[in-house]
């Protein structure tokens, strides 16, 4: 590991909502830091458990799994889904001994480019002080 | 082997200020499977999609990502080159290095770094692309308008005249809706009545327009195009077809009952019609205060009907009708009178809303439009009409502007004067709202021909003294206390969505805003249309709106229901999911996550498993995250792919 480090940070983004968040900080040229790389996906509620184990297996640093608020899902209900996975799937990490702030879900709206800037922040922040992720990745 | 081709955009220096695109491209084309890369200043533009074009054909690409702006932007425009030029337009992939890269980072190497790694993802994701082609479906070319007020009447009327049938849903037993109510209209001062009731009667008589009223929509399946729909018809008791509409039975009635209509001003008989003029003219018996029902005698309806009409025994049916199309048109209400103790709205008589003092001033209302306080049928010489009462106060949760009130309160004060010309009408505003076409200058004749005295502020109590009420409140523009005795006082409460518009979104799967009016897909470029394609929204549904501002936008409906309807058949994305069979537990985990009940149980020989309606699915993927043996497939966003994606920024 070299003394540059930097953290890595896979992030689930539904497209309606939160991608559509963070062209909007590109739209308002919000500067945060290029630790986060983007995957679109139609809901929230599309995000399977095991896209975020594999992205700690592979060595991602830290998982974003965001989407709209609850109540403005353009699907009705996908976030409540993601809701409820999540608060499990959260806590299987803790109990495997992530540290909660490698991984988080968070809502935000086509609107919030800030809000998804500011996360980006917060996370990078973390993970910059947790260090690399040495618990789930795989040896390759 | 795949073909991919992979195209870095400068977008001028957009992209290549702060991304070295040529440092992207060589890392494209070290890709396996990537078998040509370049970089163009517009790949947007004419010459740009030429060079994509000429490389797919060239280059015989199984594959194109575009590094670019974000697929919001352009990835329509890219997938028609790509069709234009042979490939399936599924087969392109757009890399967003301009939103989510070049525009957020400063720094060149790591924006370098991460537009690569971008561009790499989508590669991967692309080569997992299959060839897809859009769905096909017909159109049933009826429409169904919920909703008999103006809105809804305009949609239904301008749908009908276009030569396309509609079935008009009124849940109340007569049209007109809130216009009904209304005495005069700002800024004409014409007669609600004289508009409206020759629009109910065409309304009614039109060919190709059936009116539904007293009726309800129950359940809505199916999609664009194909809905299927119930309605309830609710009973009335009454039997519709036999009644010729003469009235007897209401007037013979003999249980008198406050009327919802007039505002509890006014009474109406146990059976019998809102006001005179009602179309359908049938009468409906009020269940909860008929003497027969209550106590199983009376029955004088029954005995004085000439044709024998009135059914005791009538029950609720239900039909089901197919319809392509859906204008939502419901209206609104106003906020109840509980929520209003400091004003003593429902403790004190005299303190009314707005929609009383219209039947008040309704020459067909129950002062036959003299301006009489309910309590003693005193000629008020003082009244003080309050503006604002909920909305644009985020203590009662309302913190928007109900937007009809400042129009309506101006009209109000003419009125008044115009009725009794020695009265003083008292305003407290927050601010005066009155854009719109002659919409000032209403207001300003309210000021200056008739008087009115506006008063900036809040009023804080209203509570009676010596037979009148004392407003207390302060004029903040001269920030002195303000004391009026009152004979009458006026609330301009909040306007609310109906209490049954909540229940008709979901049935709709038609989003809300937070205080239940339904979102509109783009507050400025769809404002008629909602998120689910072949639902569109007419009037104070989606939020208040006054009478022209209705009436342009159902007609705004109607003319997208026209559109959808001058087709022959409609094409959907094919991003939806798919059962693989072989891998299919049969389990159907994925039945009731599915928000769309597109997902039924289909019979193998020697098995079931799950099979999704393509028409009903809208591709949210929820199925395809709850599936437990990885059967389930969301087209353009399997698990192959995403897991792909994972992999590679990863790395």
């Amino acid at each position: 590991m070299s003394l540059t480090w930097e953290p890595r940070i896979v992030g689930f983004a539904c497209r309606w909502c939160t991608y559509a968040g963070a062209d909007l900080a590109g739209t308002s040229r919000l500067e945060y830091p290029a630790a986060i790389r983007l995957i679109r996906v139609p809901c929230s509620g599309r995000v399977n458990p095991s896209f975020v184990l594999r992205a700690f297996q592979r060595g991602a640093d830290g998982v974003l799994v965001a989407g709209c608020h609850p109540g403005d899902c353009h699907y009705t209900s996908g976030n409540l889904f993601t809701r409820r996975r999540y608060s499990l799937v959260k806590r299987f990490l803790e109990y495997l001994g992530m540290e909660p702030e490698r991984f988080r879900v968070e809502w935000i709206s086509a609107a919030e480019g800030h809000r998804f800037a500011q996360v980006v922040r917060e996370m990078t922040a973390d993970l910059r002080r947790l260090g690399p992720n040495r618990k789930m990745r795989e040896e390759t | 082997m795949p073909r991919i081709g992979v195209f870095v955009c400068w977008c001028g220096l957009n992209i290549a200020g702060t991304v070295d695109v040529e440092r992207v491209a060589e890392a494209a084309r070290a890709i396996p499977g990537v078998v040509h890369a370049e970089t163009y200043k517009y790949f947007c533009s004419e010459p740009g999609q030429n060079l994509i074009k000429q490389a797919i054909q060239e280059k015989r690409l199984s594959g194109v990502v575009v590094a670019a702006c974000s697929p919001s932007m352009h990835e329509s425009t890219f997938r028609e080159a790509a069709r234009m030029a042979g490939l399936n337009p599924y087969l392109v992939q757009i890399a967003n290095i301009r939103e989510q890269c070049s525009w957020v980072h400063t720094d060149r190497e790591e924006a370098t770094v991460k537009a690569s790694a971008i561009v790499a993802a989508m590669v991967a994701k692309v080569r997992r692309d299959e060839p897809l082609e859009p769905l096909k479906f017909p159109v049933h070319r009826k429409a169904l308008v919920i909703g008999g007020g103006i809105a809804g009447m305009q949609a239904a009327t301008d749908i009908a005249e276009a030569g396309c049938p509609v079935i008009l849903v009124e849940q109340g037993p007569n049209l007109g809706g809130r216009m009904a109510q209304l005495s005069e209209t700002f800024p004409t001062l014409d007669c609600a009545s004289c508009i409206l009731t020759p629009r109910t009667a065409e309304v009614a008589r039109h060919p190709l327009i059936e009116v539904l009223a007293y009726s309800e929509v129950r359940e809505v399946t199916g999609y664009v195009g194909d809905f299927t729909v119930k309605i309830a018809r609710k009973p009335a008791y009454v039997d519709w077809d036999k009644c010729i509409g003469c009235m007897l039975c209401q007037e013979k009635c003999p249980r008198k009952i406050p009327s919802d209509f007039e505002r509890g001003l006014g009474s109406r008989k146990a059976i019998g019609v809102n006001f005179p003029q009602a179309v359908p003219n049938r009468p409906v018996i009020d269940r909860e205060h008929c003497t027969y029902f209550e106590k199983g005698k009376c029955g004088v309806c029954a005995k004085i009907c000439p044709v024998g009409a009135v059914d005791f025994e009538q029950t609720e049916t239900v039909r089901e009708e197919k319809v392509g199309a859906i204008v939502v048109a419901t209206g609104f209400d106003v906020l109840p009178r509980e929520a209003f103790g400091e004003y003593g709205y429902g403790k004190y008589p005299d303190v009314i809303d707005s929609l009383a003092f219209e039947r008040l001033n309704s020459s067909s209302g129950p002062t036959d439009g003299v301006i009489r306080r309910p309590s003693d049928g005193k000629i008020p010489r003082e009244v003080v009409f309050i503006q604002c009462v909920g909305s644009r106060d985020p203590d009662k949760g309302k913190p928007y502007c109900s937007k009809i009130c400042c129009m309506y309160t101006a009209k109000h004060a003419m009125l008044y004067r115009h009725k009794v010309p020695d009265g003083q009408a008292y305003i407290f505003y927050m601010d005066v709202r009155a854009g719109g076409k002659g919409y000032e200058e209403f207001v300003q004749r309210a000021v200056e021909a008739d008087g009115a005295l506006y008063l900036r502020g809040r009023v804080a109590r209203v509570y009676p003294e010596d037979g009148r009420l004392l407003v207390k409140g302060v004029d903040t523009l001269s920030g002195q206390a303000v004391e009026i005795a009152a004979d009458l006082v006026v609330l301009a409460t909040a306007a609310v969505p109906r209490e049954e518009a909540r229940g008709l979104a979901q049935i709709l799967k038609v989003g809300t805003d937070e205080h239940g009016f339904f979102s509109e897909a783009h507050p400025k470029l769809r404002p008629v249309e909602t998120m689910t394609r072949g639902i569109f929204l007419a009037g104070s549904v989606q939020a208040p709106r006054d009478i022209s501002e209705s009436v342009a936008q159902a007609s705004g409906a109607a003319a997208k229901v026209l559109a959808l309807f001058s087709r022959d058949e409609l094409a959907a994305d094919p991003l939806v999911a798919a059962v693989d069979e072989s891998r299919c537990s049969g389990c159907l985990a994925c039945q009731p996550i599915c928000p769309y009940h597109a997902i039924e149980p289909k019979a193998l020989k020697d098995r079931q498993v799950a099979s999704v309606n393509a028409g009903l699915c809208q591709g949210c993927g929820a199925c395809a995250a709850a599936c437990r043996s990885g059967a389930m497939k969301l087209k353009g966003f399997t698990d192959e792919q995403i897991l792909a994606e994972v992999g590679t920024l990863c790395l």
